[in-house]
């Protein structure tokens, strides 16, 4: 029975892809943006059904559907693990993938391929719920890889457009370095224990005596690459913010809410070998914290709407690394659940008023929705105020609980950590004012269209925003059923060492005020003052380092791309000319070898049988000698 | 050992099988007329065999004289095969020197 379920869980999604896929053209765009959506209903359905069972059953079903790889002591199995951690993730990844695909029906009604965008979608959840339902590395690896191919066909959906492939390209090869090193870490992990499941993982892990330290942080190290690999951290962010050239929807399921999670979901799935690899929690944590920082100091100048959320989201991630660098697992996923509600919110908010002004995504040609476009304004003020974590709204509770662990473990990073969410808190207003409020500051022609997005727009966005208000309450300070829930996966919880006090309520006033005083520079800055960011060519000094993101793109293309480039037109131009002009030469000396000894072939029998005795003597003299 | 080399011995054989050999060597170096040359191949063909048998003999294993059977069958097929062409050459050019097969030069 359980069996069957979590097949229905799976391979809904997948059964929708094919549909769509094979008869979506003929079936018109309504009805296979409906199939598309029903499938991942289904899975959502399914995913219930087994969060409603887990409390009677703390241990999880552990589905083994074949023997999947036997190779002497290694032996590995084909199954599916339905625990505490796989359903939490289950929840939001088809929760808001079915309000995202029921978004999407909408959104790309106008798009002559909108089947293929329902089939690539159906297959991104499919794979996205292999990743997470895997019951060892290599089937999560095999949900990793698929996501990471569906992430490249998403965005470079609109396939015409060369920045857009290019965009693409981008995600998927550094998505492919990311991936060389959780590969590694998959090997390492097989080679030490000769299994990949993560039960037998475990206990070989917490149960062994003298283990390899050295082996073991290098496996943690090179699955911490994958992971900053899928969830944009430095060094492999720069994909992220490119990969805004996709359909929004995409940006709000893969980039903000699911895909991008799947790095945190890998860390926390291990957390026991990372608690033994202290060297590589810091590393994480350093790494996460820097990330924030540097993000959200690009995210304070870009003009694009999309990329701004782009930014926000890396440094939202950064936040979550720091939390699982320092071993606060179970604060990480809360803000993994929280960031979805409201960053979903977000995008499929700022798809809503890119929808309504036609494809312009550039702020400074908005402003003024507020009056045309209240529920998108509305819902998106709201995931704002989330974001920045005023009191009370689901951001608040997450984003404190993350600047109390680094409080309390490391102050430096603490202090990182709460300028990063400052900044965040200006960039997000700065957007909303930029948006919403003032005249409106586009063409006439768009003026003259703009309209609220239709109601399958609007709905998705309600209830996103609701979950984005309430989304706190599964983790209460002082009284969490989050952490409760996740006793069994994680059995010691970093956040519940220490206990609400007066330190504590310090911390969170301080966070708070950090907040409101974003809020207030951005309202300072483009309300009171109202002033608007410059055109491209006026943009000057430090803004303009921000504004090219570091020239870290660059600094890459020089670095790598061109230090490759040359290498090959080194191995062209100077290794191939040497090897073919030994080649060619080998063939020229064969060539008039065989000429001239043409010549000897010139058809008189006599000087044949004299060459043949002349022959048989050597072979005589030869076999004598040689006695 | 009451045979044949008894009498004779060993070498005696092995000398007159090098002999032969050589004559046909000889033969097949400076005589130009093709029949003469195939019967100095035969001759060295059966300085071999006559060495084989003796060989055979000497040893008391019946082996040796068994290929030479074998080895005269063949040399036999050969000769045929031989002829045949030669009588060939001779219709088309009317000699039987070994020179005119330069012509059959690629």
């Amino acid at each position: 029975m359980n069996t069957n379920i979590a097949l229905v869980l799976v391979l809904a999604p997948f059964l929708g892809f094919l549909t769509n896929v094979f008869f979506g053209k003929s079936l018109g765009k309504s009805v296979s943006g409906i199939i598309g959506t029903l499938s991942v209903v289904v899975s959502f359905a399914a995913t219930l059904y087994f969060f409603g069972g887990i409390s009677a059953n703390p241990a999880g079903i552990q589905v083994s559907l074949f023997e999947w790889i036997q190779i002497s002591t290694f032996k590995l199995d084909f199954g599916l693990l339905l625990d505490q951690l796989s359903i939490l993730w289950l929840l939001f990844v088809t929760g808001i993938g079915s309000l995202i695909h029921l978004y999407s029906i909408s959104y790309m009604h106008d798009d002559e391929n909108m089947h293929k965008f329902f089939a690539y979608l159906n297959l991104f959840v499919f794979f996205m719920i292999t990743l997470v339902v895997g019951s060892n590395l290599l089937v999560m690896f095999i949900g990793w890889e698929g996501v990471g191919l569906c992430s490249y066909l998403l965005i470079g959906f609109w396939y015409k457009n060369q920045e857009f492939n290019d965009a693409a390209k981008k995600a998927f090869i550094m998505n492919r370095i990311g991936d060389l090193g959780l590969l590694i870490g998959i090997f390492i992990l097989g080679h030490l224990f000769s299994t990949l499941d993560y039960a037998t993982l475990k206990t070989a892990i917490t149960g062994a005596a003298d283990l390899n330290m050295y082996w073991l942080s290098a496996a943690a190290f090179a699955l911490f690459i994958g992971a900053c690999g899928k969830s944009a951290q430095i060094p492999l962010y720069t994909w992220l913010p490119d990969a805004m050239a996709g359909p929004t929807p995409v940006s709000a399921l893969i980039h903000a809410a699911t895909m991008v999670t799947a790095g945190i979901f890998m860390i926390t799935r291990l957390n026991f070998l990372f608690d033994l690899t202290p060297d590589v929690q810091n590393i994480i944590a350093i790494v996460g914290a820097i990330t924030a920082l540097v993000a959200a100091t690009i995210g304070l100048v870009q003009n694009d709407i999309k990329k701004v959320l782009a930014y926000s989201t890396v440094s939202q991630l950064g936040l979550m690394f720091l939390a699982l660098g320092l071993g606060a697992y179970e604060v990480a996923v809360f803000h993994v659940i929280t960031h979805a509600f409201f960053k979903a919110c977000l995008f499929l908010g700022s798809g809503s008023v890119i929808h309504a002004l036609h494809g312009e995504q550039d702020m400074r040609k908005m402003g003024g929705l507020k009056k045309v476009m209240p529920i998108t304004y509305i819902t998106m003020l709201i995931s704002s105020l989330a974001i920045s974590g005023v009191p009370l709204f689901s951001g608040f509770f997450s984003k404190d609980e993350i600047l109390l662990v680094a409080f309390h473990h490391n102050i430096p990073l603490w202090i990182v950590a709460s300028i990063a969410s400052i900044m965040t808190a200006f960039y997000m207003f700065r957007l909303i004012f930029l948006t919403f409020f003032k005249e409106f500051r586009g063409t006439e022609e768009q003026k003259h269209h703009l309209h609220e997005s239709p109601a399958l727009i609007t709905f998705p966005l309600i209830i996103l925003a609701i979950l984005a208000t309430i989304g706190g309450i599964i983790s209460l300070p002082g009284h969490s059923w989050l952490n409760g829930y996740l006793t069994p996966i994680l059995p010691k919880l970093a956040s519940a060492e220490h206990h609400l006090g007066t330190t504590e309520y310090i911390l969170m006033a301080i966070a708070v005020i950090g907040g409101l005083v974003g809020i207030a520079i951005a309202y300072i800055k483009y309300i009171k003052q109202n002033t608007l960011p410059d055109a491209d060519a006026e943009i000057t000094g430090i803004t303009k380092v921000l504004y090219n993101k570091y020239y870290v793109d660059e600094i890459y293309n020089y670095l790598f791309v061109k230090s490759i480039k040359g290498l090959s037109r080194f191995f062209r131009d100077d290794v191939e000319t040497a090897l073919s002009a030994l080649v060619f030469g080998l063939g020229k000396v064969t060539n008039e070898i065989s000429f001239q000894g043409k010549k000897i072939q010139n058809g008189s029998v006599g000087l044949y049988l004299f060459a043949f005795v002349l022959g048989l003597c050597a072979i005589i003299s030869y076999l004598f000698l040689a006695q | 050992m009451n045979n044949i080399l008894n009498q004779i011995g060993i070498e005696n054989y092995i000398f007159l099988s090098i002999i032969l050999f050589c004559i046909g060597i000889f033969g097949v170096l400076y005589r130009r007329n093709a029949i003469i040359v195939f019967m100095s191949i035969e001759i060295m063909l059966n300085a071999v065999n006559l060495l084989f048998v003796a060989f055979s003999t000497y040893h008391q294993d019946a082996q040796g004289q068994v290929f030479v059977f074998f080895s005269m069958a063949v040399a036999a097929a050969e000769v045929a095969v031989g002829l045949a062409i030669l009588v060939s050459i001779f219709r088309n050019s009317g000699s039987i020197s070994i020179d005119n097969l330069k012509n059959l030069k690629g």
